[in-house]
């Protein structure tokens, strides 16, 4: 399936200004950086997840812990393993038990990676809560799962796809919006 | 690692015909599972809903123990069947007993088999998928790649390593899949054995031979012991175990002429007294309890992978392993 | 009744005959051999571009019966026989009971003359029970019409048993089928001991095996004068031997089966228990050997060793899957596809390989196209290509070392005893 560039949402400073943005609110709502942990999950997610912390360090002055999971052994679909076989390590160096995390991924779409996260944190320990900021929501979903922080909604018709492009993993900072050709 | 390798095989029978990117993917990917063994919560959800049959033709409890660890790591109901092989035919061939299995609704077969190729002919014959946990003289796959885990572990890479074989090579499953991953991944192994013991040819797989033990230890950064099994053939060859101790016998004094920092590894269960003293099997050269600990992580690399595979294969509807006995494979 | 078959290439090294040329079968004889006969036959049958041989003499054939019934009879491996152009065949005594008496061969001849669609020749024991020690008596055996004895299977390992054996058949002027092969060195191997048994992990068969009791086999007939014939010979050694004996003029004669110059142990890669049989697929080099040995004369015959096993006794572990293959309806096709479009043999040399030198060594009146002789004849389609699969075996086993090549050769007709017993 090729798919085309059909909109560009944001550019780069675009979107340091919505990751400030929710760092702002991220530490309004929680009252301040104590107990809070971020987890972020692999790959964009991960790295939103680093980024998100580090804002909230220059407001705050205190780095909260980060971690990064990889939920692919938590999926429910095991031959979509086929496509993308490579099992990484979830790296989360710290207790979880009482903290309050706050849950980061890229695209809310389904809600079926994010109901796999859930799952994978709570075999790590039973935190106070968990939040969940996403960069984009772009609808869709399958399960009954919402965003406490959203970067930016953006409706989408199924045909199409919403890209995070991230200087850590693609080199350059932007979002677009896909379509398949077909 | 090369980032597009993705695992197609629905059954995971020997190391000889694997890639070196696809025994690259079964160490990384076990490397993940090391890391989810060490959590509290050991255990992930992968395999839910799916069955394991650990089907044993031979005892053996250390590996058979292992793979229903990894397996109920991953979820999966866990059923053993232990079957004394006796060498006469008797009673339902093995075909038979992989489709009785089969229609069981199992998804993955393990097997033990005295019989050489025992796992080939099974996994030709069935569509779930089969995992070789011995066969014969012929292969041990898990076995070499928890070798080869602990060996990247420890020393951060297999290229290049120089690792050493020693024992009863010719019999040996366990040094047959060792000589084929690690020479794929680029290390130079020697094999070390007296003279009976060695099998015809293989120096054609690019190991060095020796019978000198010395000689063997010398440069090396590792080495294999293998259980000598006195039970079958060696003990034509070679009768006298004290003997062999004290020609082949891994002991603190040889290790004095090896690198300072040479890992001993073992398959279990050890002997102590024949291969290898009481003193190196418990001192700070071994790397044996590690391995035990190693084997779970790589069973479940194995499992989580012939899995993914043949779900796919299901979904696309096609095998990668033809299910006729008298179709030859390419 | 009358056959004419017209304008074939017809093949007969008895006479040196390579020619296009007519034959004229009449009441179950070659009545004539010439260009353009002109007769009024019942059957006209139009060769031209086809190979006209004698019917195949396959000197080494398990017919299963009395005993293994379930593997082969007399009538399905006679049938078989016939769809591979085979028109006589010599059936190895190990049956249940085995041909060690001449109550044992009446029972058997009592079996062919009631079932079998060929000529059945038949080898009886050396030994009582092929046990390798007490001596069957030849003496009345050779009255039931035996026309060689072995003990094919096994290998009697006592001298002094061997030498007696010998000693006797060179008396009754009977030639002497040595299966050699020392159980000594076998060790319960099943396939060639080498590079390809370390990797799989199977228990090697070394060449010793076969070339020591080669050996001991030729001494033993040099001492007695027996005319001996080593069987299914596997090994570069073994070859080395027997063209070293008959260079001493010693009467010896030696078969190749179209397996060993065929396939190697390489092909055992994927533990097909098709390719499992006693003596062992050997190595590229020994294969080699088998192929020069045929070529220059070394190796007098070709014969099937055709030995038939039912799917249960081979769909199982190598290790105990049973030994043999099957193979009358292979060994023309193979030998045409491996030796002749090779250029390892003319046409000549391989029907004298097939046919007039496996009849010479046994001593029968076969093998050729000679006016007065049986009218066992084959036309044969040499350019056709088939694919050997399962279904194409009329024999009632299938396991053929071949399954699943492509061979070329196809036997339109086989006539035997001036009739038509098969046409495709």
């Amino acid at each position: 399936m090729s798919m085309k560039e059909k909109a560009h949402i944001m550019d780069k400073n675009g979107m340091q200004r919505t990751l400030a943005r929710m760092a702002h609110e991220i530490l309004e709502k929680n009252k301040g950086t104590r107990d809070l942990v971020i987890v972020g999950v692999r790959t964009r997610g991960a790295h939103l997840a680093e980024r998100l912390a580090q804002t909230i360090e220059k407001i705050d002055g205190h780095k909260p812990p980060v971690g990064i999971l990889d939920i692919t052994l938590y999926r429910d679909d095991l031959s979509s393993i086929a496509q993308q076989p490579v099992v990484h390590k979830t790296e989360i160096d710290f207790d979880i038990q009482d903290k309050k995390v706050i849950l980061v991924d890229d695209v809310l779409y389904t809600g079926r990676t994010v109901r796999a996260a859930l799952d994978e944190i709570i075999d790590f320990g039973r935190p106070q809560f968990i939040q969940l900021a996403v960069f984009i929501d772009r609808g869709h979903r399958e399960l009954p799962i919402r965003a406490d922080y959203v970067g930016k909604n953006i409706p989408t018709s199924p045909k199409e796809t919403v890209e995070v492009r991230l200087e850590e993993s693609e080199g350059k900072d932007e979002v677009v919006v896909l379509e398949s050709n077909d | 690692m090369t980032k597009n390798t993705a695992w197609t095989k629905k059954d995971l029978l020997g190391l000889k015909e694997l890639t070196r990117e696809e025994l690259e993917l079964l160490l990384n990917t076990a490397e993940s599972f090391k890391e989810v063994i060490s959590r509290e919560v050991k255990k992930v959800p992968t395999l839910r809903g799916k069955t394991v049959v650990n089907l044993f033709y031979e005892p053996s409890t250390r590996t058979r123990v292992s793979f229903e660890i990894a397996a109920k790591r991953l979820s999966a109901d866990v059923i053993n069947i232990a079957t004394e092989s006796s060498s006469v035919r008797k009673g339902e061939t093995l075909i038979d007993t992989g489709k009785n299995i089969e229609a069981l609704k199992v998804d993955i077969i393990v097997m033990r088999h005295n019989c050489s190729g025992a796992a080939l002919m099974l996994a030709k014959n069935l569509r779930a998928s089969v995992i070789n946990a011995g066969d014969g003289w012929h292969e041990h796959p898990t076995q070499a790649l928890l070798d080869m885990f602990t060996l990247k572990e420890r020393l951060g890479r297999i290229e290049g390593l120089k690792v050493s074989i020693v024992g009863d090579i010719a019999h040996s499953r366990v040094a047959r899949s060792n000589i084929w991953g690690l020479t794929k991944l680029g290390a130079q192994v020697t094999i070390c054995a007296p003279a009976l013991l060695i099998p015809p040819g293989i120096e054609k797989t690019g190991v060095r031979v020796t019978s000198d033990i010395d000689e063997a230890l010398a440069d090396a950064d590792a080495v294999n012991v293998l259980r000598m099994q006195f039970e079958r053939d060696a003990e034509n060859a070679f009768p006298r175990q004290l003997e062999y101790f004290k020609n082949f016998g891994i002991t603190t004094e040889r290790l004095k002429g090896a690198k300072k920092n040479i890992l001993v590894m073992h398959p279990g269960p050890i002997n102590r007294g024949i291969e290898i003293s009481s003193e190196v099997a418990d001192g700070s050269n071994s790397v044996i309890l590690e391995q035990v600990t190693n084997g779970i992580a790589v069973r479940m690399s194995c499992l989580f992978l012939v899995s993914g595979a043949n779900e796919n294969i299901k979904k696309v509807g096609r095998l990668t392993s033809l299910p006729v006995n008298r179709l030859k494979r390419p | 009744m009358r056959i004419l078959i017209k304008n074939g290439r017809v093949i007969d090294p008895a006479n040196k005959i390579d020619a296009v040329l007519d034959i004229l079968v009449e009441d179950g004889r070659i009545s004539k051999v010439a260009r353009d006969i002109k007769s009024d036959p019942c059957d006209l049958i139009d060769a031209k571009d086809r190979i006209v041989m004698p019917g195949l003499v396959d000197m080494h054939v398990h017919l299963r019966e009395p005993g293994r019934e379930d593997k082969e009879t007399v009538a399905s491996g006679t049938r078989a026989a016939l769809h591979g152009g085979v028109t006589s065949v010599l059936a190895m005594p190990n049956t249940t009971p085995a041909m060690d008496s001449a109550e044992n061969i009446r029972l058997l001849r009592d079996i062919i003359k009631k079932t079998a669609c060929c000529h059945v020749f038949i080898a009886g024991a050396i030994t009582r029970g092929r046990e390798g020690r007490e001596l069957a008596d030849l003496a009345s055996m050779k009255k039931e019409g035996i026309v060689a004895i072995t003990d094919d299977g096994s290998s009697p390992d006592a001298e002094d048993v061997i030498l007696d054996a010998m000693t006797r058949a060179g008396k009754e002027n009977i030639p002497v089928i040595c299966h050699s092969e020392d159980k000594a060195y076998v060790n319960q191997g099943v396939m060639n001991l080498g590079f390809i048994s370390t990797q799989l992990g199977l228990r090697g068969i070394s060449n010793e095996s076969e070339y020591k009791r080669v050996a001991r086999d030729i001494q033993v007939a040099q001492k007695t004068g027996a005319a001996v014939h080593i069987a299914h010979i596997s090994c570069r050694e073994s070859v080395e031997l027997v063209a070293a004996a008959k260079s001493k003029g010693l009467r010896v004669s030696a078969e190749a089966t179209p397996h060993h110059f065929t396939l190697c142990d390489e092909e055992l890669a994927g533990y097909d228990t098709n390719l499992k049989m006693n003596p062992p697929l050997r190595s590229r080099d020994d294969v080699a050997a088998i192929i020069r040995g045929l070529a220059d004369g070394t190796i007098d015959a070709i014969a099937s060793d055709h030995a038939p096993h039912t799917e249960n006794e081979k769909e199982i572990e190598f290790d105990r899957a049973e030994f043999g293959v099957i193979g009358l309806e292979t060994e023309l096709a193979v030998s045409i596809t491996e030796l002749v479009e090779k250029n390892i043999l003319s046409w000549s040399e391989l029907a004298k390989r097939l046919a007039y030198n496996p009849a010479r060594i046994l001593g029968i009146k076969k093998g050729t196209l000679s006016v007065g002789s049986d009218a066992d004849i084959i036309i044969v389609d040499s350019t056709r290509e088939w694919k050997v699969a399962q279904e194409t075996f009329v024999s009632k086993s299938k396991n053929s070392a071949f399954l699943g090549r492509t061979l070329r050769g196809v036997v339109e007709y086989t006539i035997c005893c001036g009739k038509v017993a098969y046409r495709r």
